[in-house]
């Protein structure tokens, strides 16, 4: 399966899952790169990979999980520092839409 | 001066520890020489002079009331790149989505780093967000190579390079994805440590891609860098990948004989290396085995030329996982939209620069419904088989040897097409995707006087294997680091 074809639509579709505002010159300029760092990991399709299972995990760390229970973490003031925008102890944002928007 | 500024990080280390020197005495003298040298080299986005002078004077107190107290790092002057979480004092990633950002709370490393004396001296320099191999995609301006300074130092740690190759602090800590310790390590001549994935706790590391980054040294020479990798590696339960594996005693390994260690080169490595890397290399080969006893022997890895088509879509899709916290809400630049869904893409629009969205995209792409399976998965599949060949090597060979990168450092503005700016990482990508530790030492400039790197790579977990082989090589390798002026 060549993956190497994007086009406008695709470059606008794949802005919009990656909440990213493009202008129609870095649209064009997105579509060729991305075309041509694509048509490059066509290679891929030359490796037999029918009988291997993924790697997602390099090393495998062991020991991730603790025991339950409630540990110090940042108060509710050092988080909100950085705040763009607060509101009664909490982040302020933008009013959502119904729909896209 | 310039004689406290050819010190090694650990001849530093002792002499604050004895009280030979006060900490105050040396990290003044290395601000100074960072307010006249930074300006033109910009390795440093900020200096945190209150701060450094502060702990400073805390490591002089510390040692005057109790001077059998153990430092390691005592009263050593250290950077550390800006994508390093340290609190109270701003952390950018290189980026205006996180211009002004101001962290409460330190990264594991740079907790590490206090505890054991160390004084932080600042942010360096680096791609936004790690992304890159020159320091070009800064947003706040490039990094000048010390060597040559129309040159890059390399990247994404470019800052941390250029700092160390000019001794802007005696060491500094930078991260590495695909190359990114290394690559500048073997353009700024200095010699830089990737840990396995896992030895190092990645907690307060602004993530890029989270089953490939990890923390790592730059130093002057082997035995500094052994130190600081004990300082900052062990388990933290804070990272969930962190490694329950005892950290070995790096710095014992210096010194200690490799006669009989075997070296495993693949055929035609430097095939597509500019002459002088070919040129060097064979030199290093030559010393390796008619100096210090080495056994060459010659290995396949027949999967790696496709590392760099895997790496660039498992750490691009990482990435667009990872950058999807930057969204104007709880922290970082915020561009005002008509309601929520635009806020969030202007906000991002205005925040990340170009390299940074042309990767978000690609890695959206790559997992997105409908190519998940061709791209992203597949592109796993082919790194389980980067990986077996590496252990097939492994049991023929102790250590494997490469090039750090195919070439010295190059012009900056000379590399605009993407791809190729990703190919200067051909070499250092396939450890990265094994998971595998690996350092690169200066082995040998180019006509033009260029530093050229040697990369050599071990099993996991086996670091001290690097050391001890870094550390013989190094001792006769002939490598004159970058002459000092007062």
């Amino acid at each position: 399966m060549s993956s190497s074809r994007i086009s406008i639509e695709d470059v606008k579709h794949v802005a919009k899952l990656a909440a990213l505002k493009l202008s129609e010159a870095e649209e064009a300029r997105m579509q060729a790169e991305l075309n041509t760092i694509l048509a490059h990991m066509d290679e891929l399709n030359e490796v037999d990979v029918s009988a291997v299972t993924p790697t997602f995990h390099s090393v495998v760390a062991a020991g991730a999980l603790r025991t339950d229970v409630v540990l110090p973490s940042l108060s509710r003031e050092e988080l909100l520092q950085a705040a763009p925008a607060q509101e009664a102890g909490g982040f302020a944002v933008p009013k959502v839409l119904d729909g896209d928007g | 001066m310039s004689e406290l500024f050819s010190s090694t990080l650990i001849e530093i280390a002792q002499s604050v520890q004895s009280q030979k020197r006060s900490a105050v005495e040396v990290t003044q003298a290395t601000l100074e020489r960072i307010a006249a040298l930074n300006p033109e080299i910009n390795a440093y986005l900020y200096v945190d002079r209150e701060g450094a002078l502060a702990a400073a004077a805390r490591v002089d107190r510390t040692l005057r009331d109790n001077p059998t107290r153990a430092l390691p790092l005592a009263g050593v002057p250290i950077g550390v790149k800006d994508n390093l979480c340290t609190r109270g004092v701003r952390t950018t990633c290189a980026s205006r989505i996180l211009e002004g950002y101001i962290p409460p709370y330190d990264a594991h490393v740079v907790e590490q780093l206090r505890a054991a004396g160390a004084v932080q001296l600042g942010k360096l320099n680096l791609d936004e967000f790690a992304m890159g191999s020159s320091n070009e995609n800064s947003a706040f301006g490039v990094v000048r190579n010390p060597w040559d300074r129309e040159r890059t130092p390399g990247g994404s740690s470019g800052g941390a390079a250029a700092a160390t190759a000019l001794a802007l602090g005696f060491a500094t800590l930078g991260s590495d994805t695909g190359g990114s310790v290394r690559q500048p390590a073997s353009y700024c001549g200095v010699t830089a440590i990737k840990p396995t994935y896992g030895r190092v706790s990645r907690y307060g590391l602004i993530a890029f891609a989270s089953s490939l980054d990890q923390v790592g040294p730059l130093t002057r020479n082997m035995r500094d860098g052994a130190r600081l990798l004990s300082v900052i590696a062990g388990h933290d339960p804070r990272d969930a990948t962190s490694a329950v594996v005892p950290v070995a005693d790096y710095e014992a390994e210096c010194g200690r004989d490799v006669r009989g260690l075997r070296v495993g080169v693949v055929k035609n490595i430097t095939a597509g290396c500019e002459p002088a890397v070919v040129k060097a290399f064979q030199a290093a080969v030559e010393q390796l085995s008619k100096r210090l006893g080495c056994e060459i022997v010659e290995v396949e890895l027949p999967h790696q030329r496709y590392a760099l088509s895997v790496y660039y879509i498992v750490a691009n899709a990482e990435a667009s996982s990872n950058l999807a916290r930057f969204d104007g809400m709880r922290y970082g630049l915020r561009v005002q939209g008509e309601e929520l869904q635009n806020t969030y893409r202007k906000s991002r629009a205005a925040g990340f620069g170009a390299e940074v969205k042309r990767r978000i995209m690609l890695g959206t792409y790559v997992l997105s419904a409908g190519y998940y399976d061709a791209l992203y998965l597949k592109a796993q599949k082919v790194r389980t088989l980067i990986r077996g060949d590496y252990t097939r090597a492994f049991s023929q060979c102790d250590v494997l040897l490469t090039p750090t990168a195919p070439s010295p450092a190059f012009r900056l503005g000379e590399i605009a097409d993407p791809l190729a700016m990703y190919m200067q990482d051909i070499f250092t990508l396939p450890p990265s995707l094994a998971g595998i530790p690996a350092v690169s030492v200066p082995c040998g400039a180019s006509p033009e006087g260029l530093p050229l790197g040697l990369q050599l790579c071990a099993p996991h977990f086996e670091e001290a294997r690097l050391v001890r082989l870094g550390h013989a090589y190094e001792s006769i390798s002939g490598w004159k680091p970058l002459a000092l002026q007062a």
